[in-house]
């Protein structure tokens, strides 16, 4: 649905997007994260066309967003970053512009609104002048507006940002509900978020992108990926270690010092190996030796690591 | 397409002006001084004459301030507020925009001019007014309003404060108005080549809305409001994509 090719930007002699390329295809929702100044925010007004990009090509369902941009804009979405949205009007108002805008009138603009205000929760609001909302209100009020004419890609700056932790929840499980028939990029600061949320994670650094794969993609990088922590009622631990390090992948086991009572071996696996067959072999070995063994816990790794490993230093 | 955007567009304006102080504001302080200079200041019941003269003779002085501040949200306001992001990334060309933002200001201007009206019943209920002047004097006058219009919004798209925007146009007003005028043109008389002194007394608005304000329809006046308000509104487009690009 999505398409950026080569894209850059310069403002002024500054680089700001520098050579980023990716798709995205309909059911999949893209996180965009990256340090602030990374070039997220910009990425996303080229692709709505706000504003041109300086070198480089975007296509939203096939039309190209510079030669075609009325077409390429009726497909998508967009919910700019901390939610503009015109001050002396009412929510429902703003919404019915906005249905306008998007082509439609009579029943049919009346059944867009109102499903719109239903999707966001607006109902308690809708006669409510903008400037009276809360900041939780006013961006769904912006979110309803991007979904008013059910678009094929909706393109999303800190859709959660500033909002209450429930709040956050409702907003995601919305995106989530709607993912299934979108094309979905966001940007966030919130890692987590990515996780709960994203099929896909972009990361940008100084305008460049440094790394595009899956949530669990990116944990695995983390030197803590795939470690496990075992832990024993007793038992004499450098025993248990040498054990350990007879199986085919371990890399590395070692016993925790801070225990208390307790005997806890963390187990390093190798890059190459296959986490499921070391434990499996772990767990062959436990029983063989009659180990009294209490509890294991798996690593998956930890996204913020891994985010401050690419992009450490490079803090705007 | 393109006119559902527009007329989409024009409704939410007036929909704001409507919703917000400046709509009633502006009304009634245009009423209101124009009934002010007409009567207080022309003495328009000692003239004796049944004509409105008087009356669009005030409309070039009470625009100059009037019209940038009915203007000068145009562009700033969506700056300040963000929503030039979410306006330009609907399915919207800069066209549709710029005449749309424009045609509901003047229109806005209009319905204020309309509000005149008893100016019109209290001539003809005094005297044998000739109607086609005050129909001329009203073309001039609204001609009028959408170019001083058209500079408030091109200068609103300069800025995203509306008072910077405000002060701008009323100064490129005051020059249209005072271009023609001896003081301005002595100005250069001495040192410029007359082309110029001629090229710049040209620009003044007050021979064309004079003109105008005779029963006199030049096309040439038209011609003349007419190419202000479509140089400003390209000029605007220059501007808001210029913007964009950063």
């Amino acid at each position: 649905m999505i398409k950026v090719e080569n894209l850059y930007k310069w403002f002024g002699n500054k680089l700001v997007v520098d050579d980023i390329s990716f798709e995205v295809t309909k059911g999949e929702i893209l996180g965009f994260i990256g340090p602030n100044g990374a070039g997220k925010s910009t990425t996303m007004r080229i692709i709505t066309g706000f504003i041109p990009a300086s070198k480089g090509k975007v296509t939203v369902g096939g039309f190209d967003i510079e030669t075609n941009p009325v077409k390429a804009k009726s497909l998508m979405g967009y919910l700019p970053e901390n939610a503009p949205l015109y001050a002396n009007m009412t929510v429902y108002g703003f919404l019915n512009f906005a249905a306008e805008i998007r082509g439609f009138s009579g029943a049919e603009k009346k059944k867009k609104i109102e499903h719109a205000i239903t999707t966001c929760f607006l109902n308690p609001v809708m006669h409510q002048s903008v400037d009276t909302l809360s900041k939780g209100y006013r961006h769904r009020t912006c979110l309803a507006q991007s979904i008013i004419h059910d678009p094929d890609v909706l393109i999303m700056d800190e859709p959660t940002d500033g909002l209450d932790p429930n709040q956050k929840r409702e907003i995601r499980n919305l995106i989530k509900s709607m993912s299934e028939k979108k094309a979905i990029i966001l940007s966030t600061h919130i890692l987590e978020e990515v996780d709960a949320v994203c099929s896909r994670v972009l990361i940008i650094d100084k305008g460049k992108k440094i790394f595009d794969g899956s949530a669990a993609q990116m944990k695995d990088k983390s030197e803590n990926a795939g470690t496990f922590t075992l832990e024993f009622a007793e038992g004499n631990a450098a025993e248990i270690i040498e054990r350990l390090k007879l199986i085919d992948g371990v890399s590395r086991s070692e016993a925790d010092a801070n225990a208390k009572g307790t005997v806890v071996i963390k187990v390093t696996t190798s890059k190459q190996a296959d986490k499921t067959e070391v434990r499996r072999k772990i767990f062959e070995v436990v029983k063989n030796q009659g180990l009294p063994l209490t509890q294991i816990k798996v690593e998956e790794g930890r996204l913020d690591e891994v985010f401050y490993a690419m992009t450490r230093g490079n803090a705007a | 397409m393109a006119i559902s955007n527009i007329t989409a567009i024009i409704k939410r304006e007036l929909y704001t002006y409507f919703n917000s102080p400046v709509a009633y504001v502006f009304i009634v302080i245009f009423l209101g001084l124009t009934g002010f200079f007409t009567f207080m200041i022309n003495n328009f019941f000692e003239m004796n004459e049944s004509t409105l003269g008087g009356f669009f003779q005030w409309h070039p002085w009470l625009y100059l301030f009037l019209v940038p501040a009915a203007g000068m949200h145009l562009w700033a306001d969506e700056r300040r507020l963000g929503t030039l992001e979410l306006f330009f990334t609907m399915p919207v060309t800069y066209a549709q925009a710029i005449t749309a933002k424009f045609l509901a200001a003047w229109l806005f201007i209009a319905i204020a001019l309309v509000l005149t009206f008893p100016m019109v019943i209290t001539v003809s209920y005094l005297g044998n007014p000739d109607y086609g002047v005050i129909a001329c004097g009203y073309i001039g006058s609204i001609l009028l309003a959408g170019s001083y219009l058209a500079i408030s919004g091109m200068t609103s798209a300069i800025t995203r404060s509306q008072v910077v925007s405000f002060i701008i146009s009323v100064v490129i007003c005051l020059f249209l108005i005072l271009a023609g005028w001896p003081p301005v043109t002595d100005l250069l008389v001495n040192w410029a080549p007359v082309q110029l002194v001629d090229i710049v007394s040209a620009f003044s608005v007050m021979p064309h809305f004079a003109n105008i304000q005779r029963g006199v329809v030049d096309l040439r006046d038209i011609v003349y409001f007419l190419s202000i308000i479509l140089f400003c509104l390209m000029t605007t487009g220059i501007i808001l994509k210029n913007h964009a690009a950063g």
